[in-house]
């Protein structure tokens, strides 16, 4: 009977601390102040270094069913008229949030629109830029990181939480490299990515379920595992065998008929290799397996409450070993992108920290699919607006770039972008008695 | 569904938690399981439902013994639980919790929520549960949430129905309500095990009464039997069912609190203008259900709770706006209602616990070090005082008893010199010897001289230290009222309604 | 659930209450204990957490072997006609593997194959050169996880105090008695601020450290570029590499052994820091808070002390260690200046020693010093034998995984199970 106090579910989870009471969370004057933050920092950015000359965007790619015409701005007066968009958009949130009334979704989207119209028409000043090959190569640079975010969330969801992705998109690229190179198939290497991706799966989960090591130290020490582990491979075997072990065939680009021909949509979208194609499929079965089907009702019940799950007959743990396995080959599919579309080959440490990135999109994206996808591209979208405004010559320093997505998740989960609510089991190991 | 439990034995390690237990239950028959906190009823209970394993003994339904591997076993046998902590998922609607574990899906495993919904709005129309299958449970009150926990039960077609400690958090009337709800399922041909250590709600409901004792059963009982004889079967020995107090002296007023109210982090406003005071020498307990502010009131008066307007004095300090650590420097003591998550460090030894609030100063301070040997002494002294029962000091908290724990907290708090003592739910979880001891020490605290505001869920606990008695009801005060006031006032009250010719009193 | 039938030892002591019985005081329990004490010791040995960590490190050994095995040119040629004459198959695999650990131990311990007596035990002030910064952070990642804070940004904290450490050694012109004071100092205020933001951040508003610190690695990685880009920073002038130019004389820690050994004064700084580290720990009210928090932040908080003002000085204790370590590298290591791989992954490696060490100083010391050896034998075994110092990441973090998990480590080699206290 019971005086039984069930300890608090918080010991390893990612949750943010209970005891701790958290300042008021900066609730609906967020985003005023955030869009007043940016169009103050955009405004500074014109005053100090103003040009002259005009910006060009290239809506068509070179090989365009219908060609759109380029459109050709003044760049200091199109910024202008941005900031001065920009703070048409802050007043109507502060108006709303005066009124106390919500913020749609459009008020967000058209300020993001107006700021980076304004910002790329400073930054890009007398220069060209091509729409299609900036959100192209978004897209194929958030391979890795929507895969990798898709494994954990279905991870966390599950209670499970993978600090690995790191170490299963490098095992998978590690594995997809050989692979590849041994049978001259991409498609059997990126069968292998999904298997190694697993396997991390398999070693967190005997250590994280099994036997309740703290799941954060697990993931921590297999990423480092890996790493040694694929190093030391690459330096011993794959090096000097490089013609038989790490000579793979790439992807190579399959546009997709008539969906391909749709001008801006279609070659962003729909002339991308067959990776991209399969992260379409996977996101939409995610997204609809979770929410919609009995084996997502389970996997959600587990994560959240696994006692209650437990009483009712789920098999907690079984659940949760099954849920990271698939997670982890999910993860390991993103690890095939590094060795069989951005280069033919596996290196060492090549993955660079995108696993993180991942992880950082799966709190950006609350614990959802389709956000955290979203989350993803928008990290894939930085990095790639990153290279091409350091091809172009810009004024902003490629590193401050390339931090961004490291710093817009420690805003967020700060709770400066919206506070995230992990599952409240995430990281709590079961035990049963 | 005829269920026999024959010699079941459960072991942790080398407690025995279960010793050779047998019972029976009928159809149609609601069979009452009695014993104090930690006797084993529980556990019995999770043996029945599949989550623990029997070290020996059998489960036999129907004549048929039973082999549970888990609880997806023992449901499909057609047992049902209703958990003392609600097994929801809150985040999940009803109609999710109700189908989870048990769900009906279409193509390729879709859910199909509406044949939920429909069971779900069935039963709860057979037996007058007004439940909303698309309400979010964590957006339920807690007898909703119970109902919630019948559906599922009844939903699996379960004949046997295990009620473990169901009245806890329930008002008096959802209490009487959850009895009738009993009853109905009993005319409908159910089983029913129903854990309790209230003496009263076994007498109401009961067809036949089993004690359990350390693990044993100790005997049958008759509904009619009376408190008495119920509790000493209970405890082993007679019990004083009152605490012996003397008349209170009563001195100036120390505590004054004044339209007081809490918000909490979500918003929500907890405790909502409330004034009271008390007097030095006097036990003021709070009675009401529990979440109805009483957590958010001893916080505030801790500093534990940030959005805090109105104003507290102790002996004409304000209070409001200090830090938890001012406020305990200024006298406070503080009796948490979880001990395990507020009042020790489990890990701490029980030397290294009784320090806990005095990390900043002497006796146990010097210069920023420890004084490790001061420490010790002090602790060799109060284990004896408090008669906590542990090898030594250097035992960690978490290997006590509930019992032990508790007075390494209240030897703790009463050992520093008190201007106002606040306990919340002093006995919850405890055993009856100790129990009795706490009691002792709080009206020896109010009895030295010192105001104390006493937390209970627990009607009696209020009736028998109350020199006057609060109920708090949505974070308002319902009435301010005499500890003799009957019992059925008090249930009413703390339903929120105030009855005409209330009148309140003062210190 | 019952995906394994192993007996599960719960590590937590068994609550009475959750198992029932308040029993505990009866007198006949009382024997009991009496009577497990004296056990206790005995099944220490056999089946205890002792035993159960020589055997990790014996099994992540013997994983090494097999990596080193299965990639070693002679083993493989030999293994393909093993039925034929098996004794060469085993004659290579003993040169390998044998080959392979008797270089980590010249390069480690004592070099057996040199004359003089001091180049002989060179290797060991090697080791405990590497093994310095470890310790230092080794603490930094210990402390914090004492208050129960998992500090995975030492790389951050490393970088940015030695990114500081590194611009007072080579832009200031100062007397050594004021120079490397003043560097070492920058250092580990650059480390605490840095640190000091994770535990702010989750102070103010509950962010959880482990992803502020993973993210915060990432920023000074990037913050740390482009001050190696910018002269006024960091980059040397003329350059086109990210680095700074070489730190001077004054700001370098001095060798303490003479100039033939290059073990330097970091090493006695990470032991005074262990020192420190343990009466802050176990001696002072400071360290007492920082436990309580640490288990149990609710109770601290409602005995008044104030928990996110913990957290933060906590990370910045953290911090500043990290700091000492990462300035360790900069003015006592690599001298030639500072580039961005100056943590050299001891930020991560930090981690496992503070786990092998149970986050204790002494463990921590104890640590250090072996993953030091691991380093500086890793390095004599490639130079010698070939084979990729990768192998010691490898075993440090099968090391790491082993331990944490008895249970498993017990299964393997099929020991009785602990039973559970």
């Amino acid at each position: 009977m019971s005086t039984v106090t069930t300890p608090t579910p918080e010991s390893g989870g990612l949750a943010p601390d209970a005891a701790v009471t958290p300042a008021k969370g900066i609730g609906a004057k967020k985003l005023p102040i955030i869009f007043g933050v940016m169009t103050a920092l955009l405004a500074v950015v014109l005053l100090r270094s103003s040009h002259a000359g005009d910006t060009t965007f290239q809506l068509a790619a070179d090989t365009d069913f219908v060609t759109l015409p380029d459109i050709v701005v003044p760049s200091g007066p199109t910024a202008w008229v941005m900031v001065v968009l920009c703070l048409a958009l802050t007043a109507e949130a502060v108006r709303r949030m005066l009124a106390h009334t919500r913020q749609p979704v459009w008020v967000p989207i058209a300020f993001a629109v107006a700021w980076m119209t304004g910002f790329l028409s400073w930054a890009a000043a007398d220069e060209r830029i091509r729409l299609v090959s900036l959100f192209a190569g978004a897209v194929a640079l958030a391979i890795p990181l929507v895969f990798g975010a898709l494994g954990g969330v279905l991870g966390e969801r599950a209670g499970v939480v993978n600090i690995a992705i790191e170490g299963q998109l490098l095992f998978g690229a590690f594995a997809a490299a050989v692979t590849a190179s041994l049978t001259g198939s991409p498609w059997a290497g990126l069968v292998a990515a999904m298997v190694a991706g697993a396997l991390i799966a398999l070693i967190l989960g005997l250590f994280a379920i099994t036997y309740f090591v703290d799941q954060v130290i697990v993931g921590v020490v297999l990423n480092v595992l890996v790493v040694g582990l694929t190093n030391f491979m690459f330096r011993q075997v794959l090096a000097p065998n490089s013609d038989t072990l790490n000579s793979p065939d790439r992807f190579s680009a399959m546009p997709i008929p008539i969906l391909g021909d749709i001008p801006l949509i279609g070659p962003v979208l729909f002339r991308q290799t067959p990776l991209v194609y399969v992260l379409y499929v996977v996101v939409a079965l995610v997204a609809y397996a979770l929410y919609r089907t009995r084996w997502g009702l389970r996997v959600r019940a587990v994560g959240e409450h696994p006692k209650a799950a437990d009483t009712v007959g789920i098999k907690v743990n079984r659940t949760r070993y099954r849920t990271i396995l698939l997670a982890g080959a999910i993860a390991g599919m993103g690890g095939a992108y590094f060795s069989l579309v951005s280069v033919a080959g596996f290196n060492r440490e090549m993955t660079g920290g995108a696993g993180y990135i991942a992880l950082a999109a799966v709190i950006f994206g609350k614990w959802d699919p389709i956000r955290a996808t979203l989350a993803a591209l928008l990290f894939g979208f930085a990095s790639n607006l990153q290279g091409v405004l350091s091809a172009i010559g810009s004024p902003v320093p490629s590193q401050f770039m390339l931090m961004l997505p490291y710093l817009v998740t420690i805003f967020a989960v700060a709770g400066l972008v919206g506070r995230s609510r992990p599952p409240a089991a995430d990281g709590v190991p079961y035990r049963q008695q | 569904m005829r269920l026999v439990l024959r010699g079941i034995t459960k072991r942790f390690g080398s407690v025995v938690a279960n010793d050779s237990i047998s019972l029976s239950v009928e159809p149609g028959e609601i069979h009452c399981l009695l014993g104090e906190n930690g006797a084993g009823k529980s556990t019995l209970m999770n043996v029945l439902y599949g989550l623990y394993k029997a070290d020996e003994g059998e489960i036999e339904l129907d004549g048929e013994v039973q082999h549970f591997t888990g609880p997806g076993d023992a449901m499909a046998a057609g047992i049902g639980m209703v958990h003392q902590h609600f097994m929801l998922i809150p985040v999940f609607s009803v109609a999710e919790n109700v189908m989870l574990g048990n769900e009906t899906t279409g193509f390729a495993g879709t859910l199909d929520l509406d044949a939920s919904r429909a069971r779900v709005t069935e039963i709860s129309d057979r037996f007058g549960f007004h439940v909303d299958p698309d309400a979010l449970v964590e957006d339920l009150p807690v007898g909703v949430q119970q109902r919630v926990e019948i559906i599922k039960a009844l939903s699996r077609d379960a004949e046997l129905l295990v009620f473990d400690e169901p009245t806890a958090v329930l008002t008096p009337q959802e209490t009487d309500e959850l009895m009738e709800i009993m009853r109905q399922l009993k005319e409908a041909g159910k089983a029913i095990v129903f854990i309790t250590h209230k003496l009263r709600e076994v007498r109401a409901v009961a067809d036949r009464i089993t004690v359990i004792r350390l693990g044993k059963v100790v005997g049958e009982a008759e509904p009619t039997a009376s408190n008495a004889e119920l509790a000493s079967m209970m405890v082993g020995r007679p019990v004083e069912l009152t605490v012996h107090k003397d008349a209170p002296t009563l001195g100036a007023d120390a505590l004054v609190v004044k339209d007081l109210r809490v918000t909490d982090l979500a918003g929500h406003r907890q405790v909502d203008g409330l004034s009271f005071t008390i007097r030095a020498g006097e036990v003021l307990c709070v009675a009401g259900v529990q979440g109805n502010g009483q957590t958010e009131l001893t916080e505030a008066l801790l500093g534990l709770q940030d959005d805090v307007s109105g104003s507290i004095t102790l002996d004409g300090e304000e209070l409001v706006g200090r830090s938890t650590r001012r406020i305990l420097d200024a006298g406070v003591g503080f009796i948490p209602e979880d001990r395990q998550v507020d009042g020790l460090v489990p890990n701490f030894t029980i030397a290294e616990n009784l320090m806990l609030n005095r990390s900043f100063k002497s006796p146990f301070v010097k210069n920023g070090s420890l004084r490790l040997g001061a420490l010790r002494e002090f602790a060799q002294k109060k284990l004896k005082e408090y008669d906590v029962r542990a090898r030594d000091i250097d035992s960690l908290a978490a290997n006590l008893s509930g019992g032990n724990q508790q007075k390494v907290v209240v030897a703790r708090e009463l050992s520093r010199e008190l201007r106002l003592l606040v306990a919340a739910q002093p006995t919850r979880g405890v055993d009856v010897g100790s129990i009795e001891f706490i009691h002792k020490q709080i009206v020896a605290t109010r009895d030295s001289g010192i105001p104390v505001l006493v937390v209970s869920t627990e009607l009696d606990e209020v009736v028998a230290l109350a020199d006057r008695i609060m109920v708090l009801y949505r974070g308002r005060v319902v009435g301010i009222v005499p500890a003799d006031t009957p019992r059925e006032t008090l249930g009413l009250m703390m339903t929120g309604e105030r009855p005409k010719d209330l009148k309140d009193v003062a210190s | 659930m019952n995906d394994t039938d192993k007996p599960q030892p719960d590590p937590q002591p068994d609550r009475p209450e959750d198992s029932a019985g308040q029993t505990l005081t009866e007198p006949a329990t009382e024997d009991r204990q009496q009577e497990e004490r004296s056990r206790s010791v005995l099944r220490e040995i056999v089946s205890g957490d002792a035993m159960a960590g020589v055997l990790a490190v014996f099994l992540a050994v013997f994983v090494g072997s097999v990596m080193i095995a299965a990639t070693d040119e002679g083993v493989r040629e030999t293994a393909s006609y093993i039925t034929a004459r098996p004794s060469d198959f085993f004659t290579a695999l003993w040169d390998a593997i044998s080959g392979a650990y008797s270089a980590m131990f010249r390069g480690s311990v004592f070099n057996y194959l040199l004359t003089e007596p001091a180049q002989q035990w060179r290797p060991l002030t090697e080791t405990l050169k590497f093994a310095g910064p470890l310790i230092l952070g080794g603490l930094g990642v210990g402390l914090a996880f004492r208050a129960s804070l998992f500090n995975i940004g030492g790389r951050g904290q490393m970088l940015v105090a030695g990114g500081a450490a590194g611009y007072v050694g080579f832009q200031f012109d100062l007397p050594t008695v004021v120079h490397l004071p003043l560097a070492l100092i920058v250092a580990m205020v650059a480390g605490a601020l840095w640190g000091g933001i994770a535990g702010l951040l989750k102070a103010r508003t509950g962010a959880h450290e482990v992803i502020v610190t993973i993210m915060l690695n990432y920023v000074a990685y990037y913050l740390l570029f482009y001050a190696l880009t910018k002269e006024w920073l960091l980059k040397t002038p003329g350059s086109v590499n990210p680095k700074s130019p070489p730190m001077k004389e004054t700001a370098i820690l001095p060798k303490v052994l003479g100039d033939q050994f290059n073990l330097h004064l970091g090493f006695i700084i990470a032991l005074v820091a262990v020192g420190v580290a343990w009466w802050l720990l176990n001696r002072s009210t400071l360290g007492y808070r920082i436990r309580a928090v640490g288990e149990n932040p609710h109770a601290a908080r409602a005995s008044g002390i104030n928990v996110g003002m913990t957290y933060t000085i906590v990370m910045m204790i953290a911090g500043s260690l990290l700091g000492l370590a990462g300035a360790n590298q900069v003015l006592g290591t690599v001298t030639s200046g500072v580039s961005l791989d100056l943590d050299a992954s001891i930020g991560f490696d930090a981690i496992t020693v503070a786990l092998l060490g149970r986050s204790k100083p002494l463990g921590i010391l104890a640590a250090g010093i072996l993953f030091g050896a691991l380093k500086a034998g890793g390095f004599t075994m490639q130079a010698s034998e070939n084979i990729s110092v990768d192998l010691v990441l490898v075993v440090q973090s099968l090391i790491v995984l082993f331990l944490a998990a008895p249970p498993l480590v017990r299964a393997i080699f099929r020991l009785p199970a602990q039973e559970a206290k």
